[in-house]
């Protein structure tokens, strides 16, 4: 009786609860990752591609600032391809000996160069709205991503009603429903080296598990190590309670 | 201790041994299973893995005239680059290496007899001999001298008295160019 | 005590000058514990383990830590990227404080559920809600550390409880923050402090046990220990079964660390501290919830502060309050049930403290409010009107048979 009480009263708590998230973002639909689950790993082909999507997409606006070139070997690159890629960006270094900053082509030991020196010039240059640093992208959002990917598909026409002002767009994936960021991906948008087809859906996929790993690169090591640990933690435990067991057959 | 109790008492017989074998089992396990898990808090003290890929400096030669040398930073140590003159080229070979306390011959220690480039940390406890500027004492060898327990080192680097052990070490490096090295 | 002869000659010379394995023996091997303890009992101890487990990965996490409003951020993140087994050591003491907090509140209800409160056990009660109220606050300064959106605007908000004191209130808060907004000095501070309290407990803890071992533990019936047959030596019995709750405890911990580290926290948390951006809903950790459902249902600012901290000051009283002489609820039928409607109330006040203020949980925030803060003088009234039922003649005997003995009136002697 208290039981179910108690049930009815929960219920009707989680009830209430809902009205208060309307303002909100949609809850993102869950997809299916590689990485998840218990012995969820990632998929070193797609991290690579949504590497791509990222350099050649996302990187024009959006920094990542707690990564550095070097993690990339994480994807599969070889060292010789790092320095490549980090080479491609120029990074100001100094002071020389006359005393001056100068620029330099980025090396594997540098994070990667953001597109903007900061966060005005961020700011300045995308109408007033600051894309945020991806770095951490998936685990400060609800969803995780989940949630990216939702985003990144989830661009649409606004329903009748409801107005967007003019460098705004329709998205019911995001707190608000309406976002600075143009529809940043379409079908076609990149060209994959490995003969992936590039729809819509690819790209957003590919690009989201990339940001998984970007705030998250410990998970492959985390999840093997964790299942080791597991089943020692099992193995100990019921040898524990044998011992246990045979300890306290003389008092029951 | 009057009050505490006289704990039953365990059964003669097999229940005995196969619970002695249990329980060392189980402490070998769970001994085993301490100490693996002390490893991760030990490992993470040891250089990080952006430390470790911060470990080379490049160093542009040019400005350093024939005599002269300067320190510049890897892995927080100060390394020696020394513009060689003739005469101290010479020097260098000239020593017979038997007299050496850890014998070396010059050209083993340089890729380019002209350019010396040297840890700056004396091999006795850690200080960073003299030697560098002109005003620098230089010990008797020419090279460098420490002031701490004064080692005197000759113009390879090498060390010729004092108490410290072995030579100045070479790090690791290679030419980029005729006027450019990288350290590490 | 120091009568004790060990056979090993080095351990009888340290011991003579020395008794720190005389007081082992006594304290962790010979230890008379009450036979019938079940596994409730159990998370003392694990608590402990806790407590060291967080000291350890604590103390290495300091080493790679940098207390710096435009570094902790980074150099959180740096021990979770480069540092060897970083995400490990963060992800441990992460979690740690959520299961140290789970031992500890299960150990707090189970010592009110058998009145463990009760004479001569009150100090014993103390200790441990000093050693949970230092708790909060090295929890609480721990929380600001990385330095995340919530890190910061949950030090502002309970900073500013502090301004809700009449008249020197500000100062106060301003003497809190070194400053006139929570900013460096604030996070300094926070640092040193949460380095130093886990030592505070740790010696508290030392307190609390020396005390348990004065006035002995507590059992499931709450009667007194008449003599050796009630009984059993600490060793072995009570380590492997210590040991046994050790294992249960690691494997649902490192499961969290391991598979989903983040269960526990939030993700706004993981956006570097804006002090100019309120993120739209602060959630303090989950066990200080209840708290703050109870600060948000006064309609005043001094009320509500003095509503939240009364609630946890109220337990110091509770030896007195509770007027039943009865310890275990096992004989108390009313106070049972009233027992389990206070836990579930904590509970109902936990989810409401992590919903925004809006709707019907205003509402249900003071409903549940109420019957907290109504537990008290029930538990007065109660103990004048209910009638116990018949407590067992001693430990050793099964229950049913101290029944038919018929001391069902027989009042508990003097404990």
């Amino acid at each position: 009786m208290r039981k179910s009480l108690l049930l009815a009263l929960m219920a009707g708590l989680v009830a209430a609860a809902v009205p208060a998230m309307a303002n909100e973002g949609a809850e993102p639909a869950p997809q299916n990752w590689a990485f998840h689950g218990v012995f969820g790993q990632y998929d070193k082909a797609q991290l690579k591609r949504g590497f791509q999507v990222f350099r050649e997409v996302c990187s024009n606006c959006h920094s990542m600032k707690l990564v550095a070139y070097r993690n990339l070997a994480d994807l599969g690159f070889s060292d010789d391809e790092i320095k490549d890629i980090a080479a491609e960006k120029q990074t100001q270094d100094g002071p020389n000996d006359q005393g001056d900053m100068f620029q330099r082509p980025a090396r594997p030991s540098d994070h990667i160069v953001p597109p903007f020196p900061n966060d005005q010039a961020a700011r300045a240059g995308n109408n007033g709205a600051l894309p945020p640093d991806l770095s951490l992208m998936t685990k400060a959002r609800p969803g995780g991503a989940d949630y990216v990917f939702a985003l990144l598909t989830g661009f649409a026409d606004a329903p009748a009603g409801v107005t967007v002002p003019d460098g705004m767009y329709y998205n019911p994936a995001f707190p608000g429903h309406q976002i600075a960021m143009p529809p940043p991906v379409a079908d076609e948008s990149v060209t994959y080296a490995d003969g992936t087809k590039a729809t819509k859906d690819q790209i957003s996929r590919d690009v989201s598990a990339f940001l998984n790993w970007a705030a998250e690169p410990e998970l492959d090591a985390r999840h093997a190590l964790g299942i080791k640990v597991m089943l020692f933690l099992f193995v100990l435990t019921a040898m524990i309670y044998a011992v246990k067991k045979k300890i306290w057959a003389d008092v029951h | 201790m009057a009050h505490t109790s006289t704990p039953p008492q365990d059964s003669p017989g097999d229940g005995q041994s196969r619970r002695d074998f249990l329980l060392y089992a189980t402490t070998a396990v769970g001994v085993t299973g301490t100490g693996l898990a002390l490893w991760p808090f030990i490992h993470s003290l040891n250089p990080s893995a952006d430390t470790l890929a911060m470990s080379t400096t490049e160093v542009d030669l040019t400005p350093i005239a024939e005599g002269q040398a300067i320190t510049v930073t890897w892995r927080g140590k100060p390394v020696f680059i020394r513009h060689r003159t003739a005469a101290e080229i010479a020097s260098a070979r000239d020593v017979k290496l038997d007299e050496l306390r850890e014998p070396e011959a010059d050209d083993k220690r340089v890729k380019k007899p002209e350019w010396l480039i040297l840890v700056g940390i004396c091999t006795h406890l850690g200080c960073i001999p003299l030697g560098q500027k002109a005003s620098d004492p230089r010990g008797e060898y020419g090279g460098w001298y420490c002031p701490c327990h004064g080692s005197v080192y000759d113009t390879s680097g090498r060390i010729r008295q004092g108490p410290a052990p072995s030579n100045l070490a070479v790090p690791s490096y290679t030419f980029l160019s005729d006027t450019s090295v990288r350290i590490g | 005590m120091s009568s004790t002869k060990f056979d090993n000659k080095v351990v009888q010379w340290v011991d003579d000058r020395l008794p720190i394995f005389s007081m082992l023996k006594h304290d962790a091997v010979d230890y008379p514990t009450p036979r019938n303890l079940n596994y409730w009992w159990n998370f003392g101890s694990l608590a402990g383990v806790m407590l060291v487990i967080m000291l350890l990965s604590g103390i290495i996490l300091a080493m790679h830590y940098t207390p710096n409003v435009n570094l902790a951020f980074t150099s959180v993140e740096r021990i979770m990227r480069d540092v060897n087994y970083g995400w490990l050591l963060r992800y441990l003491h992460m979690n740690g404080g959520t299961w140290f907090f789970i031992c500890v509140y299960i150990h707090i209800f189970r010592g009110l559920y058998y009145g463990s409160y009760k004479a001569p056990r009150e100090l014993l009660w103390w200790l441990g809600l000093v050693i949970y109220l230092v708790m909060m606050g090295t929890a609480f300064m721990g929380y600001c550390l990385p330095w995340g959106q919530l890190s910061y605007w949950g030090t502002t908000v309970i900073t500013n409880l502090f301004t809700a004191i009449p008249v020197v209130g500000d100062s106060i808060t301003t003497l809190l923050w070194g400053g006139f907004s929570v900013d460096n000095p604030t996070l300094n501070r926070f640092f040193s402090l949460h380095y130093l309290l886990p030592f505070v407990i740790f010696a508290l803890v030392f307190l609390h046990l020396v005390a348990l071992h004065t006035t002995k533990s507590n059992n499931p019936l709450g009667i007194d220990v008449k003599g050796p047959q009630d009984t059993i030596p600490f060793h072995p019995y009570y380590t492997i079964k210590d040991l046994l709750g050790v294992g249960v405890l690691m494997i649902l911990y490192l499961g969290f660390v391991f598979f989903d580290p983040n269960f526990f926290a939030e993700p706004t948390n993981y956006v570097p501290a804006n002090p100019l951006v309120t993120p739209p809903h602060i959630v303090p950790e989950w066990y200080f919830l209840p708290f703050y459902a109870i600060l948000r249902s006064v309609p005043d600012k001094l009320g509500g502060v003095l509503a939240m901290f009364g609630a946890i000051i109220v337990f110091f009283f509770l030896p007195w309050i509770d007027s039943s002489k009865v310890r275990s609820a096992t004989f108390r039928p009313i106070f049972k049930q009233v027992f389990w409607i206070f836990l579930i109330d904590c509970l109902i006040l936990g989810y409401i403290g992590s919903q925004p203020p809006e709707g019907i949980m205003v509402p249900l925030g003071r409903i549940f409010s109420v019957v907290y803060f109504a537990f008290f003088p029930l538990l007065w009234v109660i103990g004048k009107v209910e009638k116990p039922r018949p407590l067992p003649n001693s430990i050793a005997l099964p229950v049913l048979k101290a029944g038919q003995a018929g001391h069902a009136e027989k009042p508990l002697e003097k404990a």
